[in-house]
């Protein structure tokens, strides 16, 4: 496909379609519902696609259920509030090991909150979300092109691991419009799905559940998943660094905050080309990438962390660096999106004096 | 090069639809562009506005923190974007609804009458597309020739039709500005 500017909703709509995927439920909630509008319209003309405007989130994450377990490649979305509402059905797609696409767009909470950017949902993401001891997945796209390029990653991991594995993007990168291109699928080798519901005609019965009631088995499965995610940890963590080689400060940010705070690092570095601040990006926010910030620590005793939040992430970051370094932080919770220009006073107050040169 | 502008005005006169013209007309030059649209409770006849960058190199933030220019196409945008504007920053405003008052001492501004000419050409609702003809030739960001070529791409095929009134406003923007 050439180049197109596309909306975020769009992008991650076109991607899910090229990745296979035949199956969307959800329910109606701003500001994503570019994404199920989208998604109504192409799934049309997919052989075999199938769109359903729920009745309600808890309905719409049970279809997804429905449907992996029937072995579709499927995929939900909504914001905020909607995503709670989901959390049961999450929790139970990670206790039966079924993989599904989740996109949470992001708005200011709590409660119904309003329908702005925002990354309130750090915790709620990348601490499973539901009940029980599970973990998903969690990438954080910063552009248009990764909220493409995510949302193949997703379901590909998705049916790897047999986990679900979440978007978490924000009304921002929802509504954005930038030049992308989505690929045709490139098929993984994928484990073949030995568990799926297709009718025991030929075969013995399968059983796919998440009840549990020896406790003995269910502690066995508690450490498979979590043996799993070590896994997941090892092989798929993933992150961008920037300007990291000689910094004297290192920001960490995801997803727009990350795309402010660059903004706010050129701005610094055209007013004082000495001044050296670096920025790590998380792109996987679940598994965190701890192993190169606590890495980092050896070199750069400052880390400022920029969320729109009142500080999420931060506290990965802290036990990321187990002790090490000085860790600042500056949030903007509530739908606020700061200007880079902001963010860069914050940052140039936070650069390690001594090797300031003097300038604001 | 790193240019960012916001184009402003009454959710109706085409403010959105002129911001993603513009970025799609850079992108098909090639060039690294973003549009952020202000997203809130809007409705027709509230305020609307978005923010287009424009830049040969990737753009970190789609969010402006004071814009190189500042499209104004109704009276309340013309008070409240202009203060966002760096000094020296151009504000074009249509001054066919907007009276210059109060203006900062440190911008350029310059006004044309966009819904008049655009009546003049027989369809007030390509107004946008006047001011953004004028827009081109005063920023210099992107080719009017290219988006002349590239207009029926980026209208998409259902809005051929609107074609020729289109390219008709374009260049009676860019050449008002000539005279």
């Amino acid at each position: 496909m050439n180049k197109q500017l596309m909306y975020g909703t769009y992008a991650i709509g076109e991607a899910a379609i090229q990745a296979g995927c035949t199956c969307y439920f959800g329910y109606p909630i701003t500001p994503q519902n570019e994404l199920p509008e989208y998604m109504s319209r192409r799934l049309l003309e997919v052989p075999g696609g199938v769109f359903i405007q729920a009745e309600s989130e808890l309905a719409a994450i049970n279809m997804v259920l429905g449907a992996s377990v029937a072995g579709a490649r499927v995929m939900t979305s909504s914001s905020s509030p909607g995503i709670s509402l989901k959390q049961e059905g999450i929790s139970f797609l990670a206790g039966s090991e079924l993989p599904a696409v989740i996109v949470n767009i992001v708005r200011g909470g709590p409660g119904l909150g309003n329908i702005a950017p925002a990354q309130s949902d750090y915790f709620q993401a990348t601490r499973g979300g539901g009940h029980g001891d599970y973990k998903t997945i969690v990438l954080a796209p910063a552009s248009v092109q990764e909220m493409a390029d995510l949302t193949f990653l997703a379901f590909d991991l998705s049916d790897q691991y047999r986990m679900p594995a979440l978007i978490l993007g924000d009304g921002m990168l929802g509504q954005i419009m930038e030049p992308v291109v989505i690929p045709a699928r490139k098929k993984k080798k994928l484990p073949e799905k030995d568990y799926i519901l297709t009718g025991a005609r030929g075969r013995p019965a399968r059983l796919v559940k998440s009840l549990i009631l020896d406790t003995r088995q269910m502690e066995d499965h508690n450490w498979k998943l979590v043996r799993k995610f070590q896994r997941v940890k090892q092989n798929e963590t993933r992150w961008e660094s920037f300007l990291l080689e000689d910094a004297e400060m290192v920001v960490i940010a995801y997803g727009t905050a990350a795309r402010i705070a660059k903004g706010s690092i050129n701005r610094l570095k055209k007013e004082d080309p000495d001044i050296k601040i670096g920025m790590i990006r998380p792109i996987t926010l679940s598994p965190f990438p701890e192993k190169i910030i606590r890495e980092t620590a050896g070199k750069v005793s400052d880390f400022f962390v920029f969320e729109m939040s009142t500080g999420q992430m931060v506290e990965d970051v802290k036990l990321s660096l187990e002790g090490r370094g000085t860790v600042h932080f500056y949030g903007r919770p509530g739908g606020v999106s700061p200007t880079p220009a902001e963010v860069a006073r914050i940052m140039a107050r936070h650069y390690p004096q001594s090797k300031s040169t003097g300038k604001k | 090069m790193l240019i960012k502008t916001m184009f402003s005005g009454f959710g109706g006169q085409g403010v959105l639809s002129t911001g993603q013209t513009l970025a799609k007309a850079a992108m098909l030059e090639n060039k690294h562009v973003t549009y952020l649209p202000s997203y809130g409770a809007e409705v027709r006849g509230g305020t609307a506005n978005c923010t287009v960058t424009i830049s040969d190199k990737d753009i970190a933030s789609p969010i402006a923190s004071e814009p190189e220019f500042v499209v104004a196409l109704n009276q309340p945008s013309f008070f409240r974007f202009q203060n966002l504007l760096r000094a020296g920053g151009f504000l074009l405003y249509n001054s066919s609804l907007v009276k210059p008052a109060s203006v900062r001492g440190d911008i350029e501004t310059l006004g044309i009458p966009s819904t008049g000419l655009a009546a003049d050409l027989g369809n007030v609702r390509v107004s946008n597309m006047v001011i953004l003809g004028a827009f081109i030739r005063i920023s210099n960001l992107i080719s009017l020739k290219l988006l002349l070529k590239n207009l029926p791409d980026i209208l998409g095929p259902g809005k051929l039709r609107l074609l020729e009134i289109n390219k008709k406003a374009f260049q009676a923007g860019y050449n008002y500005i000539k005279e």
